[in-house]
């Protein structure tokens, strides 16, 4: 094990330097810049998408729920924390809202989490049963269901109804000018906990379950059991990415949260390679900084001297966005590292050798 | 009682037709490949946004069969680009790429038409408002049925009484042996989606003269209650899926009659997912056997 | 290799900030010109670049300075508003135009504050844009007294029992139809309250249900997309009855969809082409000159050259914001935004003048009615607050 005691090491140090290189980025460039903003949301789709590659990639559960988790989490981390002086203004219609105190930051983020755990659980019951694409509605079906009843004028008085969620504590109320280093902290904790998760036990047997679930199941594994905890652990931590991402926009409405923002984070999987944690990490900067950032060049006329460039007109960078996407799904279908991880490359598998 | 329900009863009907026609395209798909076209609903809102455009620079009569070839060559195209390279990859891969169609057809229309809703062009004779009973409705939502129905049973006929109807069956039932059979697996897949995509057409012709704004996402929701129709009806049963889709638009209508607005759509995931728990091959389906 | 792209960009980052030496004063536009709110976005980026097509410098401390508009598109989403809003912020706008729709001015204004730039509401009428942010001010007239306006104009056309439909999810529309109800309430009438989700296309039932409860008007309060379809298939139906709605529905599409058809619709909105005031008169000749030069300018107004009130607001916003830079007599964001409450400028729309929250002192309301025959919007009367 000294071997694998010293690539530890050697990650660590490496992760310490990639925090400490966020940090310095933010103290230079400020944190309004576009830089900090791709690190921000690139590292909160990271941990959505770790959450959906444990379920998708590592279980094989086909599941599009995502979205409607992050939104219960994001919604219980916000309504938990509004401060009690602007709560009437936030819930002017419902007369202040029911819900009449404030916890913590931390705490919040823990309950969010949990709340969507039971969410995951309640939802499991039923729907776990169902195999491949019949899962992949089913699942996208709740997240609807849900999306529609957290929208619901009746429960208005907790959720806002249709309104937006506003003066809850954001990024840079917490750690005003470290916003980077804050959200890496967490993220880095989360992912860390996955990652113990994947290679214990009960990784090994998310992953049998994946390559053949009667064989798994011939072996002794409790298929429903194991399925349900990945439901349930992965939908945990879509919670917290759901308040995270609360905590990066300062506002938020249910609508937000539709299919095509599941639709998303499977992209990001999928470019980054299903398996792989840290494709999926890489590829989620890399989506977030060429969605936010690098194309938005395309979305405006230019006019170079007299000649105005064409097809550069408002939506062009979706279209070149969804083009490359669709290569990448045919041509490069295994994504960035396919299924092995970062700090694997060059190096034996295990018992199956060198496996390249 | 009736004469208050009537309204609802013709609107479900109505759009139950439509989401019918719709449905029969998802259904054969998925009965040959076992792959959710999610590309399905924006073909349909293609064919819609291709008929906003022709009818500016070509006379309506020519315009109709020429919608119909375009969204027959566009479903076409995309079997062959997305789906066809991805045949023997694992069924996650497929869908991937049926989500990254889906999701590239509706950014191009969005950039192609800037986002303003286009006002969908008016068929004579379907626009005309008629009287029934004491409800004042659209002459094309008696149409719908009644067309519907007529394709429906045309493209029975045409999978139980010819060849490629035969080789269709084949297929569905055992991909690789039909193969090994002699069967020109890519023609039936084709066929299957050409097939779709013609329904698609038509089914937008009727549903964008009752419903006259076409935007890039109108074809998001339909599709995914055809998709529900369909697993309703019985994957794989053409019969089926227009039964189901019928009984969703006039569920979907009541549902609204009795006030619970916010949840008509909800209710259509949530009878998909009655469906899955407690008859997963749906009314119509037949019963498979895993074999390990 | 992340840590050595990351210095990269880093870098990449540093150098653009120091190209910006030269005399040039940025202000942001943040308006949607794609999703369901695209089209009167559109109208009000044309009201700003058409001002700033009279007014392309300005002159502070003595020296002239170019007006650089930076346009970005927020997509009608709240999401997408945040992302569009730190874009602009990153690009060192010193003031913000925007947006046309409440939900993405209120996520857009927690990235303003934050970064203390200004930002100046052009037609987002819900009171939480100024209450819940300290750095937006709007110049046109509040979801309050617009839906007071309304209901007292439903009242006036004799309705005893509304039916108000919103679309569930989008805080405009829904705010707008709770101060209507609270209102009609007010004067005795009776209410049926329904939305309807994002995406139907399908409003029949809808109106059923209006009929079957023996409603006399209709408010529904909704983006064009929907407000096309429900004109269409309640004319389809036979409706008798009226129906109303907010400043969204001011807008070609309307026209489009009630041309031809046995239907009434009644709007409230800021502006009126018609209007006899001297400075409005000739913003509307100028306005519409500068709308036929251009075939493109033409089709982003919805292919005809009716004046969008909206695009009146945009010019007028336009104008307060180059009016608070002299009076700050500086670029930086800083300075406008002592400076903003203090400004006044009489504007094609009436007087604009800011109170303590940030609201424009606006107290009047024009209503119009959209001409089946003619496809255009006819002028019914003004409605001031306490009428």
């Amino acid at each position: 094990m000294k071997k694998g005691n010293k690539r530890l090491i050697i990650s660590l140090v490496f992760v310490a330097l990639l925090y400490a290189a966020g940090c310095l980025i933010e103290h230079t460039a400020g944190t309004k810049s576009m830089v900090v903003t791709v690190l921000q949301k690139g590292a909160v789709y990271a941990l959505i998408a770790v959450s959906m590659n444990l379920l998708n990639g590592f279980t094989g559960l086909f599941s599009l729920g995502q979205a409607g988790f992050m939104l219960v989490g994001a919604y219980s981390y916000a309504i938990l924390t509004i401060p009690m002086a602007k709560r009437a203004a936030v819930y002017q219609y419902y007369n202040g809202g029911w819900v009449q105190f404030t916890i913590g930051v931390i705490p919040a983020l823990l309950v969010a989490g949990i709340v969507a755990a039971l969410f995951a659980a309640l939802i499991g019951m039923p729907v776990l049963r169902l195999k491949g694409d019949y899962l992949a509605i089913a699942t996208l079906g709740f997240a609807e269901i849900i999306r529609a009843i957290v929208q619901w004028d009746t429960i208005g008085p907790l959720t806002n109804g249709s309104n937006l969620l506003k003066t809850y504590p954001t990024l840079k109320n917490i750690m005003p000018g470290n916003t980077v280093l804050f959200t890496f902290i967490v993220v880095g904790v989360c992912i860390g906990l996955i990652l113990l998760l994947i290679n214990s036990t009960y990784g090994r047997a998310f992953k049998a379950i994946r390559d053949d679930e009667v064989a798994a199941e011939a072996m002794g594994i409790n298929l429903f059991h194991h399925k349900q905890m990945a439901f349930v652990i992965s939908s945990f931590f879509a919670g917290i990415g759901g308040a995270l991402l609360a905590m990066y926009q300062g506002s938020l409405q249910a609508n937000s949260f539709k299919s095509s923002m599941t639709y998303e984070i499977l992209l990001i999987v999928v470019i980054g390679g299903m398996g792989s944690v840290s494709g999926s990490i890489m590829a989620s900067f890399l989506f977030i900084a060429c969605s936010e950032w690098w194309l938005r060049f395309l979305d405006a006329e230019t006019v170079l001297g007299n000649f105005k460039v064409p097809l550069l007109a408002p939506g062009f960078r979706m279209v070149v966005f969804s083009v490359v996407i669709m290569v990448v799904v045919l041509f490069f279908r295994k994504g960035i590292m396919g299924d092995r991880e970062l700090w694997e490359l060059g190096s034996r598998r295990g018992a199956k050798g060198g496996r390249k | 009682m009736f004469d208050t329900l009537l309204p609802y009863l013709l609107a479900g009907v109505s759009v139950g037709g439509q989401y019918a026609l719709i449905a029969v395209g998802y259904t054969l798909v998925y009965g040959i490949l076992r792959l959710i076209n999610f590309a399905h609903g924006d073909i349909f809102t293609a064919a819609g946004f291709f008929m906003v455009y022709l009818v500016a620079s070509v006379p309506l009569p020519l315009a109709i069969p020429l919608v119909i070839i375009l969204t027959v060559v566009l479903g076409f195209v995309v079997e062959r680009v997305a789906y066809k390279p991805l045949r023997s990859a694992p069924r996650m891969s497929i869908m991937i790429s049926a989500i990254g169609v889906s999701y590239l057809l509706q950014n191009l229309m969005w950039y192609v038409t800037g986002g303003l809703a286009k006002q969908y062009p008016v068929l004579p004779g379907l626009s005309q408002t008629i009287q029934i009973g004491s409800a004042t409705t659209k002459l094309v939502t008696i149409v719908t049925p009644i067309l519907t129905i007529a394709l429906v049973v045309a493209l029975v006929m045409l999978i139980n009484h010819t060849k490629i109807g035969m080789a269709m069956r084949a297929v569905s039932v055992d991909f690789e042996t039909s193969q090994l059979m002699g069967i020109k697996i890519n023609n039936v897949i084709s066929v299957t989606f050409i097939i779709g995509s013609a329904m698609a057409a038509i089914g937008s012709l009727l549903y964008f003269t009752n419903y006259t704004a076409v935007t890039p996402t109108v074809g998001a929701m339909p599709g995914l209650k055809a998709f529900v129709a369909a697993v309703f009806g019985g994957i794989g049963s053409i019969p089926g899926a227009m039964i189901g889709a019928l009984i969703i638009g006039i569920c979907e209508n009541l549902i609204k009659a009795a006030g619970w607005t916010a949840f008509s759509d909800a209710f259509t995931f949530a009878l998909l997912i009655v469906v899955l728990l407690f008859r997963p091959t749906g009314l119509f389906g037949e019963k498979t056997t895993d074999k390990v | 290799m992340k840590k050595l792209i990351a210095l990269v960009l880093a870098v990449m980052l540093l150098v653009p900030t120091f190209a910006m030496a030269d005399n040039v004063i940025r202000i942001g536009v943040f308006e949607p010109s794609t999703g369901d709110n695209g089209a009167g976005g559109k109208q009000e980026i044309l009201g700003i670049e058409y001002a700033n097509s009279l007014a392309p410098t300005v002159t502070i401390g003595g020296e002239e300075y170019t007006v650089e508009l930076v346009i970005e598109d927020n997509q009608s989403l709240t999401d997408k508003a945040i992302s569009a809003a730190q874009s602009l912020v990153s690009k060192d706008v010193s003031v913000v135009l925007g947006s046309y729709g409440s939900g993405v001015s209120m996520a857009g204004g927690d990235v303003f504050a934050e970064a203390g730039v200004p930002a100046i509401g052009v037609s987002c009428t819900n009171p939480n844009v100024t209450l819940l942010c300290d750095y937006y001010w709007r110049i046109c007239f509040l979801d309050p007294f617009q839906g007071t306006v309304m209901a007292n104009f439903a009242k006036e056309l004799g309705a005893t029992k509304a039916y108000v439909l919103t679309m569930l999810g989008e805080d405009y529309g829904v705010g707008l139809g709770k101060y209507f109800v609270e209102a009609f309430k007010g004067l005795g009438g009776e209410v049926v309250e329904e939305n309807f989700t994002e995406g139907t296309s399908d409003f029949a039932a809808y109106i059923n249900n209006a009929v079957s409860n023996g409603c006399d008007v209709v408010f529904a309060p909704c983006a064009t997309t929907y407000a096309a379809l429900i004109i269409d298939q309640a004319a389809a139906q036979g409706i008798s009855f009226p129906l109303l709605a907010g400043d969204t529905w001011e807008n070609s599409a309307i026209l489009n969809a009630a041309k031809g058809k046995n239907i009434k619709v009644y709007c409230s909105t800021f502006f009126d082409e018609n209007d006899d005031a001297a400075a409005a008169a000739e913003f509307v000749t100028g306005f519409k000159a500068w709308l036929n030069a251009d075939s493109g300018k033409m089709t982003n107004n919805g292919g005809n050259d009716i004046v969008a009130a909206v695009s009146a607001l945009g010019f007028d916003a336009y104008n307060v914001a180059l009016a608070a830079i002299k009076a700050a007599d500086s670029a930086d964001a800083a300075a406008i935004v002592e400076a903003l409450p203090g400004v006044t400028y009489e504007g094609v729309t009436g007087a604009i003048a800011f109170d303590d929250v940030g609201d424009a002192k606006k107290d009047m309301a024009y209503i119009k009615f959209a001409n089946p025959e003619t496809g255009a919007f006819d002028f019914v009367k003004t409605q001031k607050v306490g009428e």
